[in-house]
């Protein structure tokens, strides 16, 4: 993903994401492993679901309430973790943890969610960008 | 009219703060409150020149500073008007409501005997009565609404149903609707059921003039910070037989006459059997600076104000339909809205990238969703150092929108 991305396609990929939302549904089988989390400034609670083969995500949704950029980073975050061994996906969490807080980062790995460059100019919005990615990640270091 | 311009003068935080690099306005007063300079002072005066614990020393630092504890109880029950051994300090409103169910509740509750809230409460005036209901057996009820309002009708309705009612306790001014509850005549059916009324004053003893004794309530909380006094006190007021006969929630130092080995404890009378352990007392300096400088404005004054900013907002936002407005006849300082199709999180955040801070979510009051039908709204709070202009930038802000993304890309 090209870092030069215009502010126009970066606001329309987080509208995609949260208005259309392709990962936000429940599992119908029972083999995924899931973890509930919710914001105490913001109304978001969400089940994030994991489905793990062989050190390998192979599927990943949530379902529940969000505010715009907790939907959008959730469903980003389900997109680029999906076919990642679980080493990849946590360095892609920790890279996207670095930009949150505006710490050195590896752009390579992050794909579309660079699009949530900006949050920390809204700070209290910062929870609600990671809590899918605090989920997912919580779920790969098997933190329930 | 209250004089806006030399109100604000006296709040350092009103003097050209800036959020997000926009002048700051500040409409989350529902919240806590800015502090004027005196009250800043005053609890400075104690770290610099008072410093000492009180009924805990033979000196004269130590004689001066159980004066000015008592000069406080004094100023906060002319203030309320109560009498002076009916006001108990706590850390704040929480600590307050807390007191009554641990002390009073726990005590004289038993299974089947039913504690009345509404829908609408703050966690605050719930949670407390879900752990006394574990503890003793007793239930919460809810009183049915009218359009989001608690009437007295619906109070007695709750009584002919229900005539295991011990205890009503309700929000004098709710904290999202901001609707004042007919507060005197409620506790004239609840004494005529046998019942107790506690009032939650958080929302209205900041905003108008509230009269304990007039109320006839029997027990009514306040927390300091939300008018214009410091965080970290503020005051249960109680009528004095029920907290003479009410058990202590905190026990230790200050509030006992005297203990055995045989675990005889002999407590003090009230207020001070619910005072154990060092009071915050640079809080009480605080709040007697903050009562004073309410009463030299004048309640009544400032509860104009309110309505009058309120009556303001209203008329700049009628006829935009996207706007929704939950609270339209309220008039007390509290208006409750939506944005249509927009999620209040993100208005919320919009604003605060436009430098106005105004409060988003269900405001503690989690069981809001099913008076409103809707997950959150925004809440925009006034108080006495709001100006028109605050209440301009804030609905210029609502009516022209913008997109919720402007707060991330358009800084």
């Amino acid at each position: 993903m090209p870092i030069s991305l215009t502010n126009e396609m970066m606001r329309s990929i987080i509208m995609d994401h949260s208005s259309n939302p392709s990962n936000k549904r429940t599992p119908s089988s029972n083999d995924y492993e899931s973890i509930h989390m919710h914001s105490d400034n913001c109304i978001d609670d969400l089940n994030i679901y994991l489905k793990i083969e062989n050190n390998l995500v192979v599927d990943a949704c949530f379902d529940g309430i969000a505010c715009t950029i907790s939907l959008s980073s959730t469903d980003i975050m389900c997109d680029l973790i999906k076919g990642k061994s679980k080493e990849k996906a946590l360095y892609m969490i920790e890279q996207y943890n670095h930009m949150m807080h505006e710490e050195p980062f590896d752009d390579e790995v992050l794909d579309e969610a660079i699009v949530f460059i900006n949050t920390s100019k809204q700070a209290a919005r910062i929870r609600c960008a990671t809590i899918g990615w605090n989920a997912a990640e919580n779920i790969l270091k098997g933190k329930k | 009219m209250l004089d806006v311009k030399k109100i604000r003068k006296d709040f350092p935080m009103l003097d050209n703060k800036t959020m997000q690099g926009k002048p700051l306005v500040y409409l989350d007063n529902a919240s806590t409150t800015f502090k004027p300079r005196s009250v800043i002072e005053a609890m400075n005066k104690y770290y610099l020149e008072m410093n000492a614990n009180s009924h805990r020393g033979d000196y004269d630092l130590c004689y001066n500073m159980d004066m000015e504890v008592l000069a406080t109880r004094k100023a906060i029950a002319k203030f309320i008007n109560s009498d002076v051994n009916e006001v108990v300090f706590t850390s704040g409103d929480t600590e307050a409501l807390n007191l009554v169910a641990y002390g009073y509740a726990l005590k004289f509750l038993h299974k089947g005997d039913k504690i009345l809230l509404s829908i609408e409460e703050h966690a605050s005036n719930v949670l407390p009565w879900f752990r006394i209901c574990e503890l003793t057996g007793a239930e919460v009820i809810y009183v049915s609404l009218e359009k989001g309002r608690i009437t007295l009708e619906g109070v007695k309705r709750a009584f002919n149903k229900d005539k295991n009612i011990k205890i009503v306790s309700l929000a004098h001014v709710g904290n999202v609707l901001g609707y004042e509850i007919p507060a005197k005549e409620i506790a004239d059916v609840c004494h005529q059921n046998n019942a107790i009324l506690v009032l939650d004053g958080a929302q209205s003893v900041p905003h108008m003039k509230t009269n304990f004794k007039e109320l006839d309530a029997d027990f009514l909380t306040f927390s300091a910070h939300k008018m214009c006094g410091p965080t970290g006190i503020g005051c249960l007021i109680g009528k004095y037989d029920l907290l003479q006969k009410m058990d202590t929630f905190h026990t230790g130092g200050g509030m006992n006459v005297t203990f055995k080995s045989s675990g005889e404890v002999i407590p003090l009378d009230a207020p001070s059997k619910f005072e154990a352990g060092t009071l915050n007392l640079s809080g009480i300096m605080g709040f007697k600076a903050a009562i004073e400088y309410l009463e030299n404005i004048g309640l009544d004054n400032i509860h104009k104000h309110d309505q009058e900013l309120f009556d303001y907002a209203i008329s700049k936002l009628e006829g935009h339909d996207n706007i929704l407005i939950y609270n339209k006849d309220a008039r007390n300082g509290i208006l409750s809205f939506n944005i249509k199709d927009v999620f209040a999180q993100d208005e919320a955040t919009l604003l605060n990238s436009k430098g106005i801070a105004v409060r988003s979510g269900q405001h503690c009051a989690k069981m809001i969703d099913e008076v409103i039908g809707e997950p959150a709204t925004v809440r925009m709070s006034t108080y006495l150092y709001t100006s028109k202009e605050d209440i301009d930038v804030f609905c210029e802000n609502l009516i022209n929108g913008g997109d919720i993304l402007d707060a991330y890309f358009f800084n």
